[in-house]
Parts: C-alpha cells; structure tokens; sequence
C-alpha cells in the first residue's frame, strides 16, 4: 500500500496538469479572439465576425472545462495539504481570495456575453465583454503565479510561533503585501507562463485553418485568422525564448539546487561549465549517461561569461535535494520542442509573406499539429518548475538577515486524510476526468469539422434577428473599408 | 479597527458569500433538480436549461471565492474542515463537474440517447449537489468528531446521520422551490403553467421540511440556539424567516412571481443566517471535547492580512456586484432558444 504522501502528491500532480490543459488554451486563444473581434469591429467585415463566433464557440467549451477541473483546485489544498494550508494560508489565501474577487467573477461574468450575447448587445459591449474575459483569464494567472511564486522565492514575510493546544506551530504571515507579490520570481515567471499560453493559443489557431486550407474548406476565414496566428506566433516563440532564458539565469541564485537539477550538473569544478543537451541522468552515480555535452555553453548561459564555473549539485546538503531525472528531462524537452516552435513559426511566416505557404502542405501538416508541441511544452515547464523545487513546498528563506523556515512537501499533508481515502478520490477522479477528456476531444473535433458558419449564412442569420440594425451596419460598412464583400449582399 | 472587530467584519463577509452563493447557486441546483419532472419536449428540455444557461457559471464563482476567502481569512478552518469532509467534498466536486459538462455537452450532439444521458446526469448531480451541501450544512450545525490537533476522527459514514440528512433533504426541497419560482419568471405557455402547478406541492413539501428541521434543531442542537437566547434582538430573524416563508404563497396568488422570489431568496438568506448565528464563534465545534473546537480565534489570519483582504474586498465587491447586475440585466426576460443557446 503506498502512503498518503506520495499517493496526495500523485493525486496533486494529476488533478493540477488536467486542469493547466485548459487556462493556457483559454489565455492564448483568448487573444486571438480578441484580435478577431477588434478587426471585425474595424473593418466590419463580415468574415471576421464569421471567424470571432467560431473561435467562441470553442474557447466556451474550453472555458467550461477549465472551471470545472479548476474548482477541484481551489479546495484540494484543502483537502490533502491541510497542514500546508495553515501554515501558508495568511499569505497564499489572500493571493488565491484576490483571484475570486478580481479574476473569477470577471471572466464568468462577461463570459455570459461573451457567449450568448452576440446577438443581444450592440459589437461595442461584446467587444468589450471580450476584452475583459480576456483579462479575466490573465488576472486569474496572475494571481495563482504570484501565489506560486512565493513558495519558489517567498518574500515580505516572517514566521510567527502559535501555540496550539500547547504545542508551538509555525505560520508564515504577510509583513509587506506588495514585496510578496513581487517576490523575485514572480514577475519572470509569469511573463514566461503568459508567453507559453500566448504561443498555445496562436498554434491552435494556425492549426485549425491549417487543417481547413488543406482540406480546401473555410478558405477566406482560415487565411484571415492565419494572417493574425503565424506572426504572434513567431513573437511569442521568440519572446518564450527570451523569459526563459531570464528565469534560468534568476535560478542560480533563488534556487541553484532547481537549476543543478535541470542541467544535472553534480560536481562543481573551477572549471567552465558544459551544458547537455541530451542524456540519461544517473542521480545515485552522480553521472549523466549517453550525454552529450557542450563546453562552456552553461557558463555562457547562467553567468553570461564562459569561464565563470556553475555551482553543482554537491553543494546542497543531501536531504534537500530534487529529484534530477525528471526535471532534466522535462527542461530539455521543453528547451528543444521550443526551439522547434521558433523554427516552424518562422518558416511558416518566411513563405505566408512570399505567399506560397499554402502550396508547401508538408509545412501545413505540420502546423496541424503544432498545439501538441506547445502543451506539451506548458506542461513540460511546469513539471520542471515544480518537481524541481522538491523536497520543499515552501522555500526557506532569509529575510533582513534572519532565516525563515521552509516548509517540506512531506509535512504539509492532512493529518485526518487516510491513504485509502486519497486512493478512492483518485480512482473517481481518474474516471471522472478519463471521461470528460473523452468528451472534450469529441466535442472539440465535431465543432472543428462543423467550422465557422457561411458569411452568407451568418448575414441571413443577422437579418432575421436583426432586421434594422443591419440595415445601419450595411449604410457603416459602405463607407469603411472591407466593403466589397458586403456590397453584393446589401439590398 | 480592532483585530477583534475585523475578524467579526471577516466572518460576516463570509456569510454574505455563503449567502451569495446559496441564493444564485440555489436556484440553478434547483432548476437542475425540477429538470425531468417540469419539462417533457427535447424543446422544453432545452428551454429549462438554457433559463440558467448565461447565469449559472457566475453563479458558482461565489462558491470559489467562498473558499478562497475562507482560506485567507480563516486558513485554519480552510484547511480542518475540508480535510474532515474529504469524501463527501469529492462527491460535491464530482456533482459540480458532472453539471457543468452535462450544461455545456448536452445539446452539442443531436441523438436522442446523448441527450437522455445528459438530461439524467444534470438531475442527478443537482439534485446531489443540494443534498452534499445541506449533509455538510447539518454536520457543521451538531458539531463534529474533532480530536486534538485538528485531527478529525469521523468518517464518511458518521456524517451521514440522521439529522445532517434531514437539513440535506431541506435543502433539496428549499432549491427546488426557489427554482421553481425562477423558472415560472423565465417561462412561457404550457411550460409556465405546468410550473405554476409544481410550485404549490413543492411549497407545502418546504415548508413540512422546515417545520421539522426547527423542531429537530431545538431539540438535538441546544447550543445552537444559546446566542438567540442570549441576544434576544436576534429574534427577528427566525420571526422573518416565517415571514418570508409564508409571504412566497401569497405573493404567487397576488399574481406577483417577482415578489414572490425574492421571498425564496430572503428565506435563504435568513436560513444562512441563522445557520451563522447558530454555529459563531465556532466554525467546527468538537463533540469530543470543546477545546478542541475551531473557533473564530484561533483559526483567523494575522490582523495585517485581514486588513489587506478588508482592502481587497473594498475594491473588488463593488466591482462583483455591478457587473452581476449587468449580467443579469442584459438575460433579463423569458429565455428563448438562440443560435448561441445550449
């Protein structure tokens, strides 16, 4: 029988990475609808608006799906980590408290709009509902990394003793509130969080018209929404880069065991330090197995100077250290799939701008799958960022010269919660989520293949809803640009 | 402001959530649970849903903040009492998932057995939800098997007693009612009287219910009704409970839906406060020994962090309450079947 520990830790990793296949997908497309709608509210093109009722209709299921997994989070901590719970709560509560209040309220509320208010409010308040479901989505990251990023590098705290039925426990509570949220990881975190969803959003997109160029369907939205996704998604890639590349550099001083980790560097040497790129870490042999290693690249990277060594592994004291095998295989899988992310997007836009990308089908293909390669990358940073910073929860500290306690993940579980008990939730949930991914790539294929409605279809639907608006919008749209499309079909 | 004054401010704002949550989440759960028995068409079906269909996720935000705020103001009675009900907390958050998906998948497929399955899995997880909710309610109200050490020592079982069952079928039929009104207000035609005639049986099973879970609270829950004693201003709400209890058969017979659904919504705010007042200071009083308890002391925050989240709240409140009103603005009148529509 396993224990409750690693059966909770389980259940968290599980729980917590079926959640985070649906924020970044609701940021990232969340933007790209938002670019949509403003350049229908531009140019008042009917395929733009075409395009911005399709993109909702999937970023409403998507959104329903992040709701609901995300709701078993806000209470697991709860739940499994009561310990955790207390001795956090006075700083993570009131991060996780500003996310409801700020974020959560916002989004499902404008939601509504969002979603069932196209034909009910006038293209300025649903561009505005857009706009603040969008900002709904990038607050509620906000917090929740902020609230994350203060456990990798806690900051405007101290420890207060509190004596429990005589016993003495420790508690973490806030002494500065605006040191704690810009504690010293927080903001390059949640750029490269942001960033990460920003690039899944815009290849999901590219993909989806992809597959409709290729397929020869929905010719005239696909190539206008490819014409917003290819650039941004060339942006992000290369600004994932750039916020990555910074995280790592922050983590030789926050967390050197994290970033030992990462590169599995064990021994630190005077010497400059080489940088895998690929190999089969061997934590109890200290050694790196089939690796192949590039001198003084890590140096180069972490120091910004080849000569400078590259503090090792043998540093930390033996019982606070992470795991090494997954953390560097989850870094430098999500270090080379990005690399690939920059080269796809940058080919695609190479040949979209000399106009014979759709002619390359190979190159579409491979957009089409794409959103594959960008979640998984999103994971794939987050498991290194989490596994990463093991065996502590919460990092210790020094705050004006005095040291803070961590707080070990072991010793933060639920003192009432029995390990049958976790295993019955985790058989439920593992049901209960195997299901609702099932229906979820269903639903997702049957709107995919249904697509975005005809324009015709779309100006016959406004027609009948709205028989005088229109009218106005046709007189509007005449003297903008983009009127060549609705010139046949205005009476 | 004394550390005193605002963890009282912070368990009252709690309540306002709590309340929030059971008066807009009650009526949607309720819709949930007249659901086969109301509508008979796949039209009616999809009418009844789509009532709620712009609402109900806002609705349920007020649960999330509940516990966000929860955790921020009071983490220790976050992190205890989560922990205690860990199975029947699952259960709610399989009930919660099975709803939003049965919401947003059913009318996405035309086949008769998808939609048969999902019409089935909205009832049953409303209807269960309601239920989890009130066993947890009644739990909370007697007091719970707590050692020492936060270390509780019941079990899934001990929590299903009979009077948490008692105050979960409350529940149930207090959420049907409120739903039932709420869909008389949204519906049209054959639907609306087919409402009309549901209300008034569901009134009397309410109202059966509620007299019996008062006599069952006075008689196996003495200390809940010890602050009533001791401030007996407090009296007027039990007196408006009543009040409002009767006044939703009256105002239905004056004609006046609206007027009658805010009774249902005042009955659920003076229930949740009683609910509050008959529990302060504890928010999980321990049957084994009171020392144990957790009370509104030692399970609050530091005095700074619930000042700031004072600040928070101050912002973002106001900021909550206008744009659910221009929600629900924009929804307002008899739900019709759009393109955009479930």
């Amino acid at each position: 029988m396993m224990d409750v520990e690693i059966l909770s830790r389980l259940q968290f990793a599980g729980t917590i990475m079926f959640h985070y296949l649906f924020p970044p997908l609701s940021i990232g497309l969340g933007l790209q609808l938002f670019l949509c709608e403003l350049a229908y509210y531009r140019t008042r093109n009917p395929a733009w608006e075409a395009a911005a009722r399709f993109w909702t209709r999937i970023f409403a299921v998507n959104f329903a799906m992040g709701v609901s997994t995300g709701i078993v989070m806000e209470f697991e901590f709860g739940t499994n980590w009561a310990a955790y719970s207390r001795f956090v709560g006075d700083v993570f509560g009131s991060a996780l408290a500003a996310e409801g209040i700020f974020a959560f309220f916002l989004e499902s509320g404008f939601l509504a709009v969002l979603v069932f208010g196209w034909d009910r409010v006038g293209p300025t308040m649903h561009l505005f509902s857009t706009l603040m479901v969008f900002l709904g989505s990038m607050f509620s990251a906000v917090w929740i990394v902020v609230a994350n990023s203060w456990q990798q590098t806690p900051a405007g705290y101290h420890i207060v003793w509190h004596d429990v039925q005589g016993e003495s426990m420790p508690r973490a509570e806030v002494t500065d509130f605006w040191a704690m949220v810009f504690n010293p990881s927080s903001v390059d975190r949640l750029t490269h969080t942001l960033i990460g969803a920003f690039v899944l959003g815009a290849f999901f997109v590219a993909s989806v018209c992809s597959y409709y160029l290729l397929k020869g369907r929905h010719e005239e939205i696909a190539r206008r929404c490819l014409s917003i996704a290819l650039p941004t998604s060339l942006l992000f890639t290369l600004l994932a880069g750039a916020t990555g590349h910074d995280s790592a550099q922050k983590l030789v001083e926050t967390q050197p065991a994290k970033l030992a980790a990462m590169e599995a560097h064990f021994e630190t040497t005077d010497q400059p330090t080489g940088l895998y790129l690929f190999g089969w870490p061997d934590a109890e042999e200290e050694k790196v197995h089939f690796g192949v290693r590039v001198p003084y690249l890590l140096s180069l990277m972490v120091h910004n100077d080849p000569m400078e060594p590259v503090p090792g592994m043998d540093q930390i004291p033996s019982d606070e250290r992470p795991p090494v095998w997954l953390p560097f295989q989850t870094f430098h899988l999500m270090v080379g799939l990005g690399t690939m992310m920059i080269g796809v997007s940058s080919l695609a836009c190479w040949f979209w701008f000399r106009g014979t990308l759709l002619q390359r089908r190979w190159l579409l293909w491979t957009i089409v799958f794409m959103p594959i390669a960008a979640m998984t990358a999103n994971q794939a940073g987050w498991i290194t960022a989490e596994v990463g910073r093991q065996p502590w929860i919460v990092y210790p500290s020094i705050q004006d010269g005095v040291e803070m306690i961590g707080l070990r993940t072991a010793d933060g579980l639920s003192e009432s919660v029995t390990a049958e008990q976790v295993l019955s939730s985790i058989i439920l949930f593992g049901i209960i989520y195997s299901m609702l991914f099932a229906v979820w790539v269903f639903v997702l294929n049957h709107k995919i293949q249904h697509g975005p409605e005809s324009i015709d279809a779309l100006l016959e639907h406004k027609r009948r809803t709205h028989p005088n608006s229109m009218s106005e919008q046709f007189q509007r749209t005449g003297k903008s640009h983009g009127g060549d499309f609705l010139e046949e079909d205005s009476e | 402001m004394s550390y005193e004054t605002v963890t009282f401010i912070w368990f009252v704002l709690l309540g306002v959530l709590l309340c929030g949550y059971t008066i807009l989440d009650g009526f949607d759960l309720g819709v949930g649970i007249l659901h086969p028995f109301i509508a008979k068409t796949d039209e009616e079906r999809r009418l009844v849903m789509n009532s709620i269909g712009p609402l109900w996720d806002g609705n349920e935000v007020w649960l999330v903040t509940f516990g966000g705020a929860l955790f921020a103001a009071f983490p220790v009675a976050y992190a205890t009492v989560f922990s205690s009900f860990y199975l029947a907390f699952y259960l709610l958050l399989t009930c919660l998932i099975g709803r939003a998906v049965s919401l947003e998948f059913r009318s996405k497929v035309h086949s008769p057995t998808w939609r048969r399955l999902w019409d089935f899995g909205f009832f049953l997880s409303s209807t269960c939800a309601a239920l989890l909710l009130g066993i947890a309610g009644g739990n909370v109200m007697q007091g719970m098997e707590l050692g020492p050490m936060y270390h509780y020592e019941g079990s899934l079982f001990s929590q299903l007693t009979w009077y948490p069952l008692l105050v979960g079928t409350l529940t149930v039929s207090l959420f049907a009612l409120h739903g039932a009104i709420f869909l008389y207000l949204k519906t049209e035609e054959k639907l609306q009287q087919r409402v009309r005639a549901a209300i008034t049986p569901l009134f009397y099973v309410f109202a059966g219910m509620y007299s019996l879970v008062t006599f069952a609270t006075w008689w196996h829950v003495p200390h809940a009704t010890e602050n009533i004693a001791n401030y007996p201003i407090l009296w007027v709400v039990p007196i408006l409970n009543a009040l409002a209890v009767l006044n939703i058969p009256r105002a239905m017979h004056l004609g006046k839906p609206a007027y009658a659904f805010f009774s249902s919504a005042m009955v659920i705010l003076a229930l949740a406060w009683l609910f509050s007042v008959g529990i302060f200071p504890n928010f999980m009083l321990s049957t084994i020994d009171p020392s144990y308890s957790i009370t509104l002391e030692n399970a609050r925050s530091s005095e700074g962090t619930l000042n700031i989240m004072l600040i928070i709240a101050g912002i973002g409140m106001p900021c909550v309450l206008s744009y659910t009103v221009i929600i629900y603005w924009i929804f307002r009148g008899k739900v019709r079947l759009e393109s955009n529509s479930y």
